[in-house]
């Protein structure tokens, strides 16, 4: 069993009119199973209201699965006793950065988590120290939360799960509210994540350019698992994709077309080097 | 910018006030204004209070314009006071003009409120100017500890006056936001009488509620996914700790405190209350 394990999780909201009467119920999660070995990194790809959100809750045991069962780290999060558990080993990022700061400083915000969960005073500072320096906000320790970038916030609530030692980390649309410098800099530190610090990363999104470099890509429609496998198998197919209402990498959408029309290029390319790197060749 | 403004007055400073312990300067507060309330009207413990703010400010290195800013706030409320002890006092008249009698006691008694309320305001933004936003809520959790034995959510309230403190900024940019908004389709917040501002408030404020309600919800959940679970089994990552200088500031404050009272036992002046 990997670090997160759903079996055939099924989610349901109950949607009240004004009375409260009951108006009909959504399923925001239908029968969804996946293995999420450690030291992967996963993408969630899907559009609104696909459901992906819903499912990355059940992950740190903010919502309980109305149907199946959700492992982390080998813990059913149905068990009370265990949620605290469970909520050390997943760590939780969400959009909205202003949303998830609780501290006035940066370096008290990172600390929080840590402070819940009783960690001494020494072992605090240190563990805050290590992972600021992780994301690159350590020379912002002292700064006022207001006073920073929105890529800058989202790495201070990045180095504020990371301080827990989780062993996976969820990210709910973490750049959706950014500019593409924020961006950026949010991939580039959830990157470093996964490949330095060894942490599973599993990372909901809407942009597929943050996608390429995932280990696995699921795709989420109302509720399902619509396809899932490597960022190549699942952009070479870019009329699925597009019946999905997903956007391709526009270097995989060119290429694609140019294929299209007759020129020999090999199926999903994900970067402009690769893209390069195969026009040059088909010149030769 | 809203973005930059500086909650409460916090001066930035390294002297020696500024780094006592904020549970000094709070208990430090309250003797300062029990010892002013002490006995009844006397020029002896308005000297003394006068020499310890003195000392406190000269120590704080608070330069005195940004002290006696604070004054200014309070300038109307002084008058105000003053001038109903001095017409609705009785005693010995000094002159009357029409109706209103003079008396030597309103004058006294105006002059010592003005300088009873001067002392006071002063000393306590001496605190808030020496002593940030968290320490202040650090040390009245700390503080008030004991009353979490008679069920009181000491820590609850210590930790939503944090939190407001640190969504101050984010509402009034909101706020910023929101007014131009509705200012770019024509919406007037600045135009006619007051029940007409009042009014045209609304659809300002009911956009502010709605987003402060879903802000709420999303930190509620953020905190939750951070192992927030209430004040117990919490660590501190900066406990507050007494150190020496903590230890003679309360001698300090008792000492003065002692020399308040003998000095009203001496001088036999009757109790305020």
């Amino acid at each position: 069993m990997g670090i997160v394990k759903t079996d055939q999780l099924t989610f349901e909201y109950i949607r009240r009119d004004e009375e409260g009467n009951v108006e009909g119920i959504v399923k925001a999660v239908d029968d969804v199973s996946l293995d999420v070995q450690r030291g992967e990194f996963l993408a969630i790809l899907g559009h609104n209201g696909s459901g992906k959100s819903t499912l990355a809750k059940h992950i740190n045991a903010i919502l309980c699965p109305t149907e199946g069962t959700v492992w982390v780290d080998g813990k059913d999060t149905k068990d009370e006793k265990l949620l605290w558990d469970i909520r050390k080993q997943a760590g939780m990022v969400f959009q909205n950065p202003d949303n998830q700061i609780i501290g006035q400083v940066v370096e008290e915000d990172v600390g929080f988590g840590l402070e819940n969960m009783g960690v001494p005073t020494k072992e605090i500072w240190e563990r805050v120290e290590e992972s600021l320096k992780a994301v690159g906000m350590f020379k912002y320790r002292k700064y006022s939360p207001n006073k920073l970038s929105g890529g800058q916030k989202q790495r201070v609530s990045i180095a504020g799960v990371l301080a827990m030692h989780p062993k996976c980390i969820v990210l709910d649309e973490p750049t959706a509210m950014l500019d593409p410098n924020g961006r950026k800099e949010v991939i580039r530190a959830i990157r470093a994540l996964n490949d330095v610090e060894k942490i599973t990363v599993i990372l909901i999104t809407h942009y597929m350019e943050e996608v390429i470099h995932a280990d696995h890509v699921i795709v989420m429609d109302k509720g399902h698992i619509a396809m899932q496998g490597t960022p190549k198998e699942i952009f070479s197919q870019v009329d699925q994709l597009k019946a999905l209402r997903l956007d391709v990498p526009q270097v995989t959408l060119l290429a694609y077309e140019l294929r299209k029309k007759g020129l020999a290029l090999p199926d999903g390319i994900l970067t402009a080097e690769e893209f390069v790197q195969q026009l040059l060749l088909r010149k030769r | 910018m809203i973005r930059d403004i500086t909650l409460g007055q916090y001066y930035q400073g390294d002297s020696v006030i500024h780094r006592l312990d904020p549970r000094v300067k709070l208990v430090a507060t309250i003797v300062y204004i029990i010892s002013l309330f002490l006995y009844k009207n006397s020029p002896i413990v308005y000297v003394l209070g006068f020499a310890f703010l003195a000392l406190c400010i000269s120590l704080s290195k608070v330069p005195v314009r940004f002290i006696l800013r604070g004054l200014k706030a309070i300038v109307i409320l002084l008058l105000i006071t003053a001038l109903f002890n001095l017409l609705l006092t009785d005693g010995e008249i000094v002159f009357e003009i029409w109706k209103i009698h003079i008396t030597k006691e309103g004058i006294e008694n105006a002059v010592f409120i003005a300088i009873r309320l001067m002392l006071l305001i002063v000393g306590s933004s001496l605190m808030t100017l020496t002593t940030t936003p968290t320490q202040l809520t650090d040390g009245l959790e700390k503080l008030l500890r004991p009353l979490q034995k008679l069920h009181m959510p000491v820590h609850e309230v210590a930790m939503m006056m944090s939190i407001a403190l640190r969504f101050i900024p984010i509402l009034l940019e909101e706020t910023d936001k929101i007014m131009k908004a509705q200012m770019a389709r024509g919406a007037d917040f600045e135009s006619g009488n007051l029940i007409r501002k009042i009014k045209a408030l609304v659809p300002l404020l009911v956009p502010l509620f709605i987003s402060a309600f879903r802000r709420a919800n999303d930190l509620a959940m953020a905190m939750e996914a951070r192992c927030y679970q209430g004040g117990e089994g919490r660590t501190k990552m900066k406990p507050l700790i007494y150190r020496k200088r903590d230890a003679a500031a309360y001698l300090i404050v008792a000492a003065y405190l002692g020399i308040v009272i003998v000095a009203g036992k001496m001088l036999r002046i009757p109790l305020f209350i």
